[in-house]
């Protein structure tokens, strides 16, 4: 067992329900700092709905969230439900905010999307920097007439130097979309990376990888994590690569989580054989 | 590096744009009003204001991805509250000669008296700066409710309200402000605008809406360029990744509404200015399909196109089309068929072809600079998923 870190994600009976389907059912994980986590699956266990719950997205229909010690998500009643809402403790709930992505952002959470979603229109260079427009302290007004020329200066340097890192320098002022399939992925990664997040959450990072590709993408999410102090929470499909990097896993099927352990423990484990790991080489090798 | 290379394209984009304005007041001193060219004059004149409606509807539809139909109605408010407070005490009572004028503020005239000429040009300016502002405080009003809304309810919530407060402006309750369903009239406007040098005087007609129109652009190109430009871009292309990247979507979506709405308020003072008038049914949900019509003309997504698009858009039903209404055109003289209403025809033809052949406007999302430089790689359509 891992010795004592600090924790930096903790999901607490987590239900995520759709009308009848039950997508999330009563999830309990946890994240310590500097880990590599990750969360493996068949499709449809609900990996990236969970994903959703912690990030803002969705807001579960039970459970908690924690970041970093505080109390992130709840299933508290939102929006005009939190005015209309009656019960027993209304009053615990009359001063809570709604957690919305962009502010869990702001906590130091990022992350990226299954099917990629770079800004279509514009340069790599462009979508890195759009991502530190969260840690701006222009106004409209300073930002129009230049008045932070110098947090923007350092800004286009700190992309610059991000950018060098993920091996992306040749292609900066390229459309993002006109990349190869694992450079939008690594583009995703550095642009998550630009928020500066203590713990980045990958959904499928190797998605529509060849072989070799997953394998140094492997290598490279062992290197953020090192050269960037970052968490890491991902779901993944490619099992070379979980088991490579992962210093603990937790496999959902149909909702729930049926084994948690250390790569060694999951591989052996009969439950995930049977649920998964089987199909996924029946997908591999046809 | 790159700074430098900016900061060159600058000066260059600074010194054509003076070099325009003094052209413009070259133009204003040499073409009179009873020369044929004087078309071109009234074109520059409609053409900034209907550029700077577009431009500013451009931020808003094209740089946010927000659909708003609301632009004559914050237009309106603008010319308006321009009028109300432009118009001279002496002429106050004939212009509202069916009420009791409520308003009894004349900002040039305040201004004038403590500091003569450039009094009321900082009058003028005044009044223009608080027609943006009034605008723009509507917007935000609107914008409360329904930016939260993740749907695309603006569009309708901005019509509705462009047609309540047409309504409402010609309400005869509220006369003694509006002037109910009376025009508002003797307001500075452009032709009297002229400035005394040493006995000759300097016309001002023309280049007074071609400024406000270029200031009023390059404050806008500025902000497209800004972080805050960027992260509207970012929310029109993926607002679910915009979101997750820590942009505060229902805020940077109020900042695009009342900035645009600012400017578009800033275009009906101008508008108001120009025509000498301000009524409340000129502003008519068809200006805004007008406006609308220009900025795709020109291309969703380029400022120069909006330009391009105001300016073609009004010499064509101005200037090179006027013969279809008046008997001939083109050298053909055929009084049967080019009579009044003919050139709205061809007009709505003319615009069919280009909205359908040209879908990406005339620019697409090129400015006019982009063309000078060397092409970005086209995108390579991927099979991702
Ligand atoms: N917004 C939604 N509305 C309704 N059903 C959803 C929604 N999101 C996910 N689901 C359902 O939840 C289940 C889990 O989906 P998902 O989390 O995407 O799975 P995974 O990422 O593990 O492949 C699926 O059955 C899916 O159809
Ligand atoms: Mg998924």
């Amino acid at each position: 067992m891992s010795e004592e870190r600090k924790q930096v994600l903790k999901v607490e009976n987590v239900t995520m329900q759709f009308g009848g389907v039950v997508a999330v059912n009563d999830l309990n994980l946890e994240v310590n700092e500097g880990e590599i986590v990750a969360i493996i699956g068949p499709n449809g266990a609900g990996k990236t709905t969970a994903f959703n719950v912690i990030t803002g997205v969705y807001a579960p229909t039970n459970g908690r969230v924690y970041f970093d010690g505080k109390c992130i998500v709840e299933n508290f009643p939102h929006g005009k439900m939190k005015k209309l809402y009656k019960g027993e403790n209304a009053g615990a709930y009359s001063h809570a905010t709604e957690p919305t992505p962009d502010a869990l952002t702001k906590m130091g959470m990022a992350r990226t999307f299954q099917n990629i979603r770079l800004w279509k229109s514009m340069t790599v260079f462009d979508n890195v920097l759009i991502a530190k427009h969260l840690k701006r302290t222009s106004n409209l007004f300073s930002a129009a007439f230049r008045g932070n020329r110098k947090e923007e200066q350092a800004q286009r340097e700190e992309v610059l130097k991000l950018l060098e890192i993920v091996g992306l320098t040749d292609v900066k002022d390229e459309l993002a979309t006109s990349l190869p399939y694992g450079k939008q992925r690594r583009l995703e990664i550095a642009r998550a990376l630009a928020t500066q997040p203590k713990l980045l959450l990958l959904d499928e990072p190797a998605a529509g990888m060849n072989p070799q590709e997953t394998q140094e993408l492997t290598h490279f999410i062992g290197e953020i994590r090192d050269q960037f102090g970052v968490t890491i929470l991902l779901i993944e499909h490619h099992m070379d690569l979980v088991m490579d990097i992962s210093d603990r896993i937790y496999v959902l099927d149909f909702g729930k989580l049926i084994a948690q352990g250390v790569p060694a423990e999951i591989q052996s484990n009969e439950k995930v054989i049977d649920a998964y790991l089987g199909v996924v080489d029946d997908a591999e090798n046809p | 590096m790159i700074e430098n290379k900016n900061r060159k394209s600058a000066w260059i984009a600074f010194v054509i744009v003076l070099l325009f304005l003094a052209l413009v007041i070259v133009l204003d001193q040499i073409i009179k009003p009873t020369d044929k060219m004087y078309m071109l004059l009234t074109v520059l004149q409609k053409g900034s204001v209907y550029a700077l409606a577009a431009v500013s509807m451009n931020l808003l539809n094209g740089y946010t991805g927000l659909f708003s139909l609301g632009h004559a109605g914050f237009m309106l408010i603008g010319a308006y509250t321009y009028a109300i407070f432009t118009i001279p005490s002496t002429a106050r009572d004939t212009v509202y000669q069916y009420y009791d004028a409520a308003i009894r503020i004349s900002f040039p005239e305040i201004f004038s008296g403590a500091l003569g000429g450039f009094g009321t040009v900082l009058g003028v300016a005044l009044a223009v700066i608080l027609a943006g502002l009034m605008a723009a405080l509507l917007a935000y009003l609107i914008g409360l409710p329904v930016l939260r809304l993740k749907s695309d309810y603006l569009a309708i919530a901005t019509l509705g309200f462009a047609e309540i407060i047409r309504a409402v402006f010609q309400w005869s309750k509220l006369g003694p402000v509006t002037n109910g369903s009376n025009l508002l009239k003797s307001f500075a406007r452009t032709s009297t605008f002229k400035l005394n040098l040493g006995g000759s005087t300097v016309s001002l007609s023309t280049f007074v809406p071609v400024l406000i129109a270029t200031i009023s652009i390059t404050v806008i190109v500025l902000i497209v360029n800004s972080t805050y430009g960027r992260a509207f871009k970012a929310i029109r292309d993926d607002e679910v990744a915009a979101e997750a990247m820590g942009i505060n979507l229902a805020k940077h979506k109020m900042i695009s509404f009342v900035t645009s709405s600012f400017f578009a308020g800033v275009a009906g003072a101008t508008m108001a200015m120009v025509l000498s008038i301000a009524q409340a049914n000129n502003f008519k949900s068809a200006m805004t399909y007008e406006i609308l019509l220009m900025v795709v003309l020109g291309g969703i997504g380029s400022i120069s196109g909006s330009v391009i698009g105001a300016m073609l858009f009004i010499s064509a039903s101005e200037w090179w089309l006027r013969g279809l209404d008046s008997g001939s055109f083109l050298g053909i003289n055929a009084p049967g068929v080019f009579r009044n209403g003919f050139r709205l025809v061809v007009f709505s033809v003319a615009i069919m072809i280009v909205v359908l052949f040209f879908r990406k406007g005339i620019m697409g999302e090129k400015e006019l600079p982009d063309l000078f430089r060397k092409r970005k790689k086209a995108p390579v359509k991927e099979a991702a998923e």
